[in-house]
């Protein structure tokens, strides 16, 4: 079949590139002349730099030079004019001799070698006068602070309905739900190559919106948006450590402005530098508390939501997001607060706001269903919330009530073993829990252009960070004009093609694809216009249009379709058309259309296995049946939820960074010390289904996101089928030998 | 990286005299060396590479010892017939070590000699460890102690070796023939690593150039199994490990020996249990006694209780595993 319609499973057009290497990733440019930089970081948490001795890094053969702050650039003025976010933090290490944090830059070194580099990094000697530090999980509990950035993202208190005391209620739970630090940990660090030509200014980055990287760049070095060229070419995995514009990007514009021309600067983050130079997921503390009547409909839900931050700004976790939206109830009560500490500033991380959410309220209502002697899956039923709980607008669309249905279905809930079957020296328990997902909308644009030989090429900005959109976006472009998705080129990655949303948000596939879609829908109605037929009466396949509608006009032609090459010939040039998705408003982002609520829903089973006498934890299978609006991929799609569910099971079974507080730094800074799943953790039995849907009013597509959605309810999933397994219920993750152990 | 010369030799003669040099370091499988190189824990002037000399990469049965190369790979030390004859512990150990690519690289002779995994020492930006700058304390002793050892510690170290192969010599008896300048020596592999107690800041008792030029094993035990418990299911090291080899008469123990791995600095035998075993049956009230008397001198951190608890059942799972097998 030539005909390529939406929901296909296209297999990855880029798939045997990076499979076989030849897919260029930031540090894979080497321009001519590139020096290497290499971050040299405070091995003091808190404090101020009294003097950078830079001799014996100097004597290195190939250094050429070691900055400290002083040595670089101040950023113009116009910096403070972008917020935060996209602008990753306002703290710009370099600028001042204040130490904020451990592993904080305070000096860079530049060879021509990056052996040289790292060699001579490793012999600057920073004198710091240390200060006394705040380990942040000490902290006090505080407010944010609401003067700008992330605390004004969404209202730090909500109250819907009358404040109820859940301990009123006839059945009610309440605990305290925590979870670790964990680091995003992209298969590939941020790196980053920045070269200048005169005024202008080349960066190859890594990284999740190049349009962001452009702006904030071109503020900080008082530059014109246009004489700055940002690229990405692909991104080896970001999951939000790339999101924002992190301080190494502006540090590695400025050192390569202070090198001069004709010295490219290329600086790649280590693995260690990967815990302090960028965001991770904070630290959680979640209070919740729900009251229910004796039939299991919930009368209140409180959630009291703590995170970790820095001393330098608030970095807010909107877990209670999920409380707001997902079970239905009279009065729902939620706050966000923070304990700032001497660290790094946190940032979003797969899955923000309802993976944290969705842990602390899918254990929560799990421990009501016991209570109430509910089946947690009846319970979630009882508790749909047909409208959102916190505005009662109706939903864009939702057909989780079917995803309940089919997941259980596949998983076999309704026969499941009794909790506690013995196999071996394994116990089994199943659980299950919700998955649901807020969605962020940006505006898009695309380019299509058909040149003589009817090639098209699709032009668009997206970052590709190995999800499937540089299949997808062909594939959404091909189904309208007939053609196989291969056949279309396309060009991403680079802030000089058409404007397109970020990578982050869940938000890539609703406004990119409907921006996509405008334009191929755009380029068939020029098509229709060139060969003479009314646009609204023509389709495309193999390569050809044809008049759909001339039945209506009897007799009026006789051939019924022209090669897309012969329209070109007559049209005599290319033919260019552009496309967009506007949000209402003309804002920068949205989180849906203002009159309805948008989000995606789904529901996770999983069957784990206990041996309580070592502490050990298996996942035996899972099965994900989400609803997320029309599914555009179906083979990416399904890859995005697996890898979603084995995301959940590190957050689940074993991720934690452990900051040392003693020593006020994060105790591992490497994939040795903090463990993340292996093959061997996931079981080929993870079984993934999509319910039909079409989300008609969330954008044109009928898609939405989903690829933060995979990673939500799984925590919460496997904590209660370890419930079921061994009757312990485990409130901090990760659930690790230590809180599974039998003692005595 | 600082700048280092890397130079090959013919005889395990020309390894000894060329690492005995001051900043001289052998390498031979190399998956850890360079560990070292990037973290700055060693920053040799010149690396003597052992690969390159014949005779080492060969395993031979003389009488009833087994004789095993240092530089046979793990990966062949495990598919070897008389290994997997003889001591499934062994094999076993080298099954649930590191990863198929490593098992492909690192060599039997290196990897006993690997350094403990401890975080504070392992960091990439350095904390008071007297194991990485002499004197300069133990960060871990009052901190993250999750991982650390639950005997043979000091104030001055409470690390742990995590070596899997090294565990199942230990329980095996294995000996390890070295050369060096002064001649050479014999160690029972279950000595080779040292205990803080012995020297805080050293990793094994081998002197800068010793080569490992043999390890024996005598006798068989095929009636042995290893037992790794660790959160992740693979690529991962021991939280706690247990080599067995039994020789049972019956169900009656005639013989046992126990070595724990990641519970110390070194591969830790559990004599007194070995003792009281004998006679007795797996899985008997004596037994279950034999196990807690091994555990008398153990002694937790702050913060790993658990790890007793979690060794004493692996203890009495590997045993069970071991005669059921």
């Amino acid at each position: 079949m030539n005909v390529t319609t939406m929901g296909t499973g296209v297999r990855r057009l880029d798939g045997p590139a990076k499979v076989t290497g030849a897919a260029m990733f930031a540090a894979d440019h080497r321009p001519t002349g590139t020096l290497h930089a290499v971050l040299v970081g405070s091995p003091v948490p808190a404090g101020s730099l009294t003097h950078l001795d830079t001799t014996a890094a100097l004597a290195v053969p190939g250094v050429v030079a070691v900055l400290g702050p002083g040595d670089l650039p101040r950023p113009d003025p116009r910096l403070d004019e972008v917020s935060v976010p996209p602008l990753a933090t306002r703290f710009l290490p370099l600028q001042d001799d204040r130490i904020c944090y451990h592993g904080q830059a305070v000096a860079v070194v530049l060879a021509g070698s990056l052996q040289d580099a790292e060699h001579a990094a490793t012999l600057v000697r920073p004198h710091i006068a240390p200060a006394p530090f705040v380990v942040p999980a000490d902290a006090p509990v505080r407010d944010a602070t609401t003067a700008e950035g992330y605390a004004q993202l969404m209202p730090l208190t909500e109250q819907v309905g009358e404040p109820i005391d859940p301990r009123e209620a006839p059945v009610h739970v309440a605990a305290t739900y925590a979870q670790p630090d964990r680091h995003n940990n992209p298969m590939e660090p941020s790196a980053i190559v920045a070269e200048w030509d005169g005024d202008t200014l080349t960066v190859t980055d890594s990284v999740q919106h190049v349009y962001a990287v452009r702006d904030t760049l071109a503020a900080a070095l008082g530059l014109d948006q246009e004489k700055v060229l940002v690229r990405s070419p692909h991104t080896g995995g970001g999951f939000g450590a790339k999101a924002f514009v992190w301080p190494h990007e502006i540090i590695a514009a400025q050192v390569a402005w202070v090198m001069g021309p004709g010295r490219p600067v290329k600086l790649v983050l280590t693995r260690a530098q990967m815990y302090a130079m960028v965001g991770y997921q904070p630290a959680m503390w979640h209070d919740v508390a729900l009251g229910a009547a004796g039939n299991g409909s919930l009368i209140t839900v409180r959630h009291d939501a703590v995170n970790t931050t820095a001393v330098t700004e608030d970095y807010v976790e909107f877990a209670t997001a999920t409380a707001l939206s997902l079970y239905a109830s009279p009065s729902i009560s939620t706050s966000q607060r923070v304990r700032r500490g001497h660290v790094n500033l946190p940032t979003f991380m797969r899955s923000p706001l309802d993976g944290p959410g969705t842990w602390a309220l899918g254990s929560a209502i799990d421990e009501l269903a016991h209570a109430a002697g509910i089946d947690p899956l009846d319970l979630r039923l009882i508790n749909h919330a047909d409208t959102e709980p916190a505005t009662g607008k109706p939903w864009t669309s939702k057909k989780l009530v079917q995803a309940y249905g089919e997941a259980a279905r596949r998983f076999g809930w309704r026969t499941r073993p009794i909790g506690g079957t013995v196999d071996g020296q394994w116990r089994i328990g199943c659980g299950m829990a919700d998955a649901t997902q807020g969605q962020f909308r940006f505006p898009s644009q695309a380019r299509l252009v058909m040149d003589r030989t009817a090639t098209v090429t699709l032009e668009v900005g997206f970052t590709d960070i190995g999800q499937g959109p540089g299949t997808v976006f062909p594939q959404v472009a091909a189904s309208v004009l007939g053609l196989r998705p291969e056949q279309i080129r396309v060009k991403y990655g680079d802030a000089r093609l058409p404007f397109a949303g970020p990578t982050y948000g869940s938000g890539t596939t609703i406004g990119v694809g409907a921006a996509v879609l405008d334009a191929a829908q755009r380029l068939r109605g020029e098509l229709a216009r060139i060969a003479g037929w009314p646009a609204d009466e023509v389709s495309c396949a193999d390569g050809r249009l044809r008049r759909d509608g001339s039945q209506r006009v009897p007799f009026s032609r006789t051939d019924e379709d022209i090669p897309f090459t012969a329209l070109m010939a007559l049209h005599g040039g290319e033919v260019a058309v552009e496309g967009s998705f506007a949000l209402p408003g003309g804002v920068p982002a949205d989180a849906g259309p203002a009159e309805y609520a948008t989000r995606t829903f789904g529901a996770v089973f999983v069957e784990v296995a206990v041996d309580p006498e070592l502490g050990l934890l298996r996942l035996r299978r899972a099965t994900g049946v989400y609803s997320a609006g029309r599914i555009v991929n179906e083979r990416t799609a399904r890859s995005q939820m697996i890898g979603g569910i084995v995301w959940g099971w590190g957050m689940a079974a074993l991720e934690a960074s452990t900051f040392e507080p003693a020593l006020g730094r994060w105790h591992s800074q490497n994939l040795a010390g903090v463990a993340l799943p292996v093959n061997a953790d996931i079981p080929a039995a993870i079984d993934i289904a999509f319910i039909d849907e079409f989300d008609e009013h969330a954008g044109p597509l009928g898609a939405k996101g989903i690829g933060e959605l995979s990673a939500t309810g799984t925590a919460a999933a496997v904590a209660n089928a370890v419930y079921d397994a061994i009757g312990v219920r485990v409130r901090d993750l990760p659930i690790t030998p230590q809180r599974l152990l039998r003692r005595g | 990286m600082i700048p280092f010369t890397y130079e090959r030799v013919g005889t395990v003669a020309e390894a000894v005299e060329h690492s005995t040099a001051p900043g001289s370091m052998l390498i031979a499988g190399g998956t850890e060396v360079v560990n070292w190189l990037r973290l700055g824990v060693h920053g040799p002037a010149t690396l003597v590479d052992l690969k390159t000399v014949p005779g080492l990469a060969d395993i031979s049965l003389v009488g009833e010892t087994v004789h095993i190369g240092p530089l046979v790979r793990l990966a062949d030390v495990a598919a070897h017939p008389w290994v997997a004859q003889r001591f499934p512990v062994l094999r076993e150990s080298i099954h649930l070590a590191a990863s198929a690519q490593l098992r492909n690289l690192a060599t039997i002779g290196g990897n006993p000699l690997q350094y403990t995994r401890c975080p504070y020492f392992r960091a990439e930006a350095e904390t008071p460890c007297t194991k990485r700058r002499p004197g300069s304390g133990c960060a871990a002793r009052h901190g993250i102690t999750d991982n650390q050892a639950i005997f043979g510690w000091t104030d001055d170290c409470v690390a742990v070796q995590p070596s899997d192969p090294g565990t199942a010599l230990a329980a095996l008896d294995a000996v390890y023939v070295t050369r060096h300048a002064d001649g050479g020596r014999r160690i029972a592999a279950r000595e080779l690593n040292t205990l803080p107690s012995q020297d805080a800041v050293a990793h094994n008792m081998l002197r800068p150039g010793e080569v490992i030029t043999d390890i024996e094993i005598t006798g068989t035990a095929p009636t042995s199994t290893y037992l790794k418990v660790r959160p992740r299911a693979s690529y991962e090291f021991a939280t706690v490990a247990v080599a067995v080899a039994l020789e049972v008469d019956g169900d009656l123990v005639r013989r046992a020996r126990i070595a724990l791995g990641s519970v110390a600095m070194r591969p830790w035998r559990l004599d007194a249990t070995e003792r009281l075993l004998v006679g007795h049956r797996i899985g008997s009230a004596a037994a279950q006694r034999a196990i807690e008397a091994g555990f008398a001198d153990a002694k937790p951190l702050p913060g790993n209780e658990y790890k007793i608890t979690l060794a004493r059942n692996a203890v009495a799972r590997a045993l069970r595993q071991a005669v059921t097998a």
